[in-house]
């Protein structure tokens, strides 16, 4: 089965170049894991909301604005796509994310076709 | 027509007993939650039309999981010939014969059952309906009465629970080894929420509410019979039937609450507090403390104690010290308080109080003040005592509260 664990994190807190060097090798090591269980399907790390861009379609008329759809505390920072036998174990891949230290990963089943 | 009768009451027993047995076998045979508790129930209406004209079988458990089981797939052939449900369920179901043991190597159903509904992944009061559904087989109906919700709502949240259950894949198992301990005091938590939830109410509408508490000790021994050797397991149910045992003490003829100290000993029932006590020192036996295991003994203190002021506070202030030190939390904060007033004299019992005012997490919690306001007429200081009363009255959430409260201040005069 499979689940999409969306990393969910503040995005304003700044990083000294230390933290990002460790943050980076956190990351390398978490998806060395996943990859060594034979989960890992995917991931993505996502640029800040301030490159984000909100799309509607409103009436037939499109509107475009700057910044992400809901404005919240924590931002999608990036995302997993995991293939797991069950919630425990998709729940044990999230724990090892770096983020879910100080943001929170939501774990997703994806809607198989 | 007696047979008839003996037949008939053999089946309400096997209900209350095997009914979880029952469903927690159906649901790992076919995976789904739903087609499982009808067709358990469905096997114990059978029952109820067969046995008392072909007998009482010889293991009436193995015959209602055949009935059921044969129930199920029937009813799975018939409303999915060529259709994804058989399919799935012939990919996915291996026969129950050959299924997988248990990483933990624990292999009863019913503790299947109990973990999946304790599920970390549920809201909680979702994981208390389905422990009382599914494994308690108490209705729909009588679930939402005892909750105080409507019988739409809990049907609801039942629903979505078992959706979750199934559309996030949340496992049927007992949890490996690594994660046993802290999924355990998920367990235990829903049952002693549940024995709380009965505990709590008062008067004489509230059966239902009160028959929790029964529905929690009831999970409680299951869960020591599936669990024996683990010491949380026995702390939990000692605590229980020890708090239990002065059920019939806890209320005065108004309905109103009558506290630890003013209560008729003679009431309390001797037979529940010898077997907490007996449970407790089997827990203890195991040599692994834990946080039930320090309220059974605290308990135990009170309930084996010959009078109110012959209560061993010494033994509990220091039993709730180490409660506080593994499972540190404001309201065990506050009950040691308490006891070390009680122990050594209201002042220290008041230092603590204002350590915890200090901290800010109780705010707005009656017990503080009304804790407060006791400790400062036991001093002897009625103007600071009657004005922590009338704080405690403003936020104290019902009327028996309220009523204990009043009588308390006008018992207390201003200072001079």
């Amino acid at each position: 089965m499979r689940y999409v664990l969306l990393v969910c994190d503040d995005e304003s807190v700044e990083l000294s170049q230390e933290e990002v060097a460790r943050l980076y090798a956190e990351y390398t090591a978490c998806e060395d894991e996943m990859r060594s269980r034979g989960v890992l399907v995917g991931r993505e790390r996502l640029r800040p909301t301030s490159a984000s861009t909100s799309v509607r379609v409103r009436a037939g008329q499109l509107v475009i604005a700057d910044g992400p759809f809901a404005e919240t505390k924590e931002q999608i920072a990036g995302y997993f796509v995991v293939d797991c036998a069950d919630l425990d174990e998709a729940i044990e891949m999230a724990r090892l994310i770096p983020a879910a230290e100080h943001g929170t990963i939501e774990v997703r089943p994806v809607w198989e076709m | 027509m007696g047979d008839v009768a003996a037949a008939r009451a053999a089946v309400a027993d096997t209900f209350r007993a095997e009914w979880a047995t029952v469903v927690a076998y159906l649901i790992r045979v076919v995976g789904d939650w739903d087609l499982a508790e009808e067709c358990a129930q469905d096997a114990f209406t059978k029952a109820w039309e067969r046995w008392p004209a072909d007998g009482v079988p010889t293991s009436p458990t193995a015959w209602l999981k055949t009935t059921a089981r044969n129930r199920a797939y029937d009813r799975l052939r018939r409303a999915s010939v060529g259709q994804t449900k058989l399919k799935e369920l012939t990919v996915t179901t291996p026969p129950p014969e050959i299924q997988e043991p248990d990483q933990s190597g624990v292999g009863d159903d019913r503790l299947r059952l109990m973990f999946t509904c304790c599920h970390p992944a549920l809201p909680v009061e979702a994981q208390v309906a389905l422990t009382l559904r599914t494994l308690a087989g108490l209705t729909t109906a009588e679930i939402a009465r005892a909750f105080l919700v409507s019988e739409e709502t809990m049907a609801k949240r039942l629903v979505r629970a078992k959706h979750k259950i199934q559309d996030a894949a949340i496992p049927y198992r007992v949890p490996p080894a690594h994660q046993l301990l802290e999924r355990l005091t998920g367990v235990l938590a829903v049952i002693y929420g549940l024995f709380n939830e009965g505990y709590g109410a008062s008067g004489g509408a509230d059966l239902i509410r009160r028959s929790l508490c029964d529905e929690a000790i009831r999970l409680g021994r299951l869960l020591v019979e599936l669990m024996p050797d683990e010491p949380e397991a026995r702390g939990l149910l000692s605590v229980m039937l020890l708090h239990n045992a002065r059920r019939a003490a806890r209320l005065d003829s108004d309905g109103d609450l009558v506290t630890l100290e003013d209560q008729d000993r003679r009431l309390w029932d001797r037979t529940a507090i010898d077997e907490g006590c007996a449970v407790l020192d089997q827990a203890i036996r195991l040599r692994l403390p834990g946080p039930y295991q320090l309220l059974a003994a605290i308990a135990a203190c009170h309930a084996t104690a010959p009078s109110s002021e012959e209560t061993d506070w010494i033994e509990i202030s220091a039993l709730y010290g180490r409660l506080e030190e593994i499972n540190p939390s404001p309201v065990v904060a506050l009950n040691r308080a308490v006891a070390v007033a009680m122990a050594d004299g209201p002042s220290v019992g008041l230092s603590l109080i204002d350590e915890i005012e200090r901290s800010g997490a109780l705010r707005g919690y009656y017990l503080l003040p009304a804790t407060r306001a006791d400790l400062l007429r036991r001093l002897g200081r009625g103007s600071a005592a009657r004005a922590a009363y009338q704080e405690a009255l403003g936020l104290a959430p019902t009327d028996a509260e309220r009523r204990y409260l009043t009588r308390r201040l006008t018992d207390v005069s201003e200072d001079p």
